[in-house]
């Protein structure tokens, strides 16, 4: 990455919480913390990964960042022309500007495009809305079938109806439709879990030169190491709502600190003959974030848990250059 | 001679699905054996009729779906030969042999097992119907089963209900269903695709022990690559209903040789590659299930596709002892077989 790299997000100890619906007459039950206290920076330009297993808070944290959900605490400070503004403190009006900048791809295409809608209505809308085109019909046609041409896909496919392309497509079409609103930032949850292998590398082959060409930053969610591995400059390793290991793709994968980093790594198999590596297998589940343990999230399952992780919860702290790590096993005994 | 090396050997095995008026071949073709005591990794994606295999050999077929031409041998541990695909299905026969001496674990534990009986009855119904037993001794079997399968505290968990397991443990019940009465064949149909990564070790490991233990044979079907290096004894390649590559694992992953196989194993990341390399993709998409072919079903998506490819299906050739391929570029050299 380059030397001087501008900040375009901050996200400074955000905290979601989901409150269980209650019925009537019941007792007030206890929240689930699904993001707890999470702080990182998205420098411009670089695709920042997020990998964990599921119900670790990967997707409702980049569904805090599009503002999908309002975050109980933290602050997301955004760069919008060389200020830092609190996404979560704006007017309406800056706040209506400032969303087209942050766009979002889910994991399903089948559920994200609306089936009654043709390609062009879909793309059109939020056109519309923020006024993109100057307004003009002819203009905004004109955009989007070159934004289908990008994602090769062929412009008259703007009038046809989402029934009538496949899984791989419809997540071209998803990603087409990010573009068009000339976003700063695109969260992707999980954009090829739900496709084949042979077309979730022609996704991927894209996403990767699209970025080579406008230069926009992804926040890439997913659960497979080996593609968020693949994507990334750098990577977070969450587990129940925190980020345990936040460092270089290249370092992460060399040295891995965390002794969940370590499991996961061993864990994902590997399709080259005779590379038998040492498989750390976890003991038991993911404990349910209902009932989080105490001190360190990870020690009920941890081969090196001491008196302290079931105290004490670690923070995250660097330990080399840009390598984050949150355990005990690289502290000072205090 | 045969008889003690396979356990399974399918010819041919053709199955067709009537959707509407048209008929389509969702299997159309296929031939592989299984090696007593030994793993078969059937791969590809979606729609290439790996399922549609197992179900077929399982007899589990849906109504509109039946086995249109070719054979299923079953090889007893005794030593008689049993035709499957020529047992009625659900016919006495079939089901005597389906869950005691042929068991299947599927792809989602959510929503196979039934959410208002508990773990225990489940299991026990299994070993009802294939074994005399009382309960006591029934239940003193599965408690120690569900032991071996690592769920902790099995005496209580016997008496708990779906809801109250998590995916991982889900799947180990549904392990411990199959297993109950000591299969000689488990399919196993992506056991792990719906589970994490964590937790997807923990599975295989599982398979891996309760075949070195009990000496099961073991037919996996999965999508990746992964997995099949890793568990793997034989693997059978399968595109649009067809086996196009079958080898031992060395020679599939040594010398890959048809080019779905080799192009398949360059378009996933695999972690810790140079990051500067583009993945190789696969052009196209897999065409429809009732596309009509006249030629190899991969040429149109195929970089060393040549204008004979079109117009015949290639034959069936064996390179080397044990390693067959379905494709053009191999037929002159090898011998044909089919």
């Amino acid at each position: 990455m380059a030397e001087n790299r501008e900040i375009l997000l901050s996200i400074r100890h955000l905290t979601m919480e989901y409150q269980p619906n209650r019925r009537l007459f019941e007792k007030k039950k206890p929240s689930v913390k699904a993001v707890s206290d999470v702080s990182l920076d998205i420098y411009s330009g670089e695709t920042f990964g997020v990998v964990g297993e599921s119900g670790c808070g990967k997707t409702t944290l980049g569904k805090c960042i599009v503002r999908l959900l309002k975050p109980t605490e933290g602050e997301l400070l955004f760069r919008d022309d060389e200020e830092m503004k609190d996404l979560l403190k704006l007017d309406r009006k800056t706040s209506f500007a400032l969303r087209r900048k942050i766009q979002i791809v889910f994991q399903d295409p089948y559920a994200s495009l609306n089936p009654v809608h043709t390609i062009r209505e879909a793309f059109d809308e939020p056109m519309r809305v923020h006024g993109i085109g100057g307004g003009s019909r002819e203009k905004r046609t004109q955009m989007i079938a070159d934004a289908l041409k990008r994602v090769n896909l062929q412009p008259e496919y703007m009038y046809r109806y989402p029934h009538e392309f496949s899984g791989g497509q419809r997540q071209r079409i998803c990603v087409a439709k990010a573009l068009v609103m000339e976003p700063k930032l695109i969260i992707c949850d999980e954009p090829v879990s739900a496709l084949d292998v042979s077309i979730q590398a022609q996704l991927l082959n894209l996403m990767r030169r699209l970025q080579r060409e406008t230069g926009v930053t992804f926040f890439f969610i997913a659960h497979d190491l080996s593609v968020v591995q693949y994507m990334s400059d750098r990577i977070a390793v969450m587990y129940l709502g925190n980020i345990v290991e936040l460092a270089d793709s290249e370092a992460l994968y060399a040295h891995p600190m965390h002794p969940y980093t370590q499991a996961l790594l061993s864990a994902v198999p590997v399709p080259v003959l005779h590379e038998k590596k040492e498989r750390i297998v976890l003991k038991g589940d993911v404990p349910s974030p209902m009932n989080p343990p105490t001190g360190c999230p990870f020690h009920p399952r941890c081969a090196h848990c001491m008196e302290r992780c079931k105290r004490e919860k670690p923070i995250l702290q660097e330990d080399m250059e840009g390598h984050l790590v949150a355990c005990h096993l690289y502290r000072e005994k205090e | 001679m045969q008889e003690k090396e396979y356990i399974l050997r399918v010819q041919d095995l053709k199955t067709d699905f009537k959707v509407g008026r048209k008929t389509v071949h969702a299997v159309n073709g296929v031939t592989f054996d299984v090696r007593r005591g030994k793993t078969l990794c059937i791969v590809g994606e979606s729609g290439c009729g790996k399922s549609v295999t197992a179900h077929s050999i399982m007899q589990l077929l849906p109504p509109n779906g039946m086995i249109a031409g070719g054979s299923i041998d079953y090889y007893t541990p005794s030593g008689a030969c049993e035709t499957l695909s020529d047992y009625k299905r659900n016919g006495s026969r079939i089901r005597a042999i389906r869950g005691k001496e042929i068991s299947m674990i599927f792809q989602d534990p959510m929503s196979t097992l039934n959410p208002v009986y508990t773990v225990g009855s489940q299991i026990m119904e299994m070993l009802k119907k294939h074994e005399k037993v009382d309960r006591a001794e029934g239940k003193a079997r599965i408690i120690r089963l569900l032991g071996e399968l690592g769920i902790p505290n099995p005496e209580i968990r016997y008496d708990q209900y779906p809801h109250e397991f998590s995916g991982g443990m889900k799947q180990r019940i549904m392990i411990a269903i199959a297993m109950i009465c000591n299969p000689t064949l488990l399919i196993a149909d992506e056991p792990t695709t719906a589970l994490d990564v964590t937790i997807q070790a923990q599975i295989l490991d599982l398979i891996r022990r309760m075949q070195k233990n009990y000496g099961t044979s073991v037919i996996l079907i999965t999508h990746n690559m992964g997995i099949v290096v890793e568990v793997a004894d034989d693997v059978a390649v399968m595109y649009m209903g067809r086996v196009v590559e079958f080898g031992s694992v060395e020679q599939i992953f040594a010398n890959p040789m048809h080019p779905y196989t080799k192009a398949l194993m360059k378009s996933v990341p695999v972690l810790g590659m140079n990051k500067d390399r583009e993945l190789t993709v696969i052009e196209g998409t897999t065409p429809d299930a009732s596309t009509v072919f006249t030629g190899c079903e991969f040429a149109e998506r195929c970089e060393s596709a040549r204008p004979e490819c079109f117009q015949r299906f290639p034959k069936d050739t064996v390179v080397e002892a044990g390693h067959r391929v379905r494709c053009l570029l191999y037929e002159e050299g090898g011998k044909s077989n089919g």
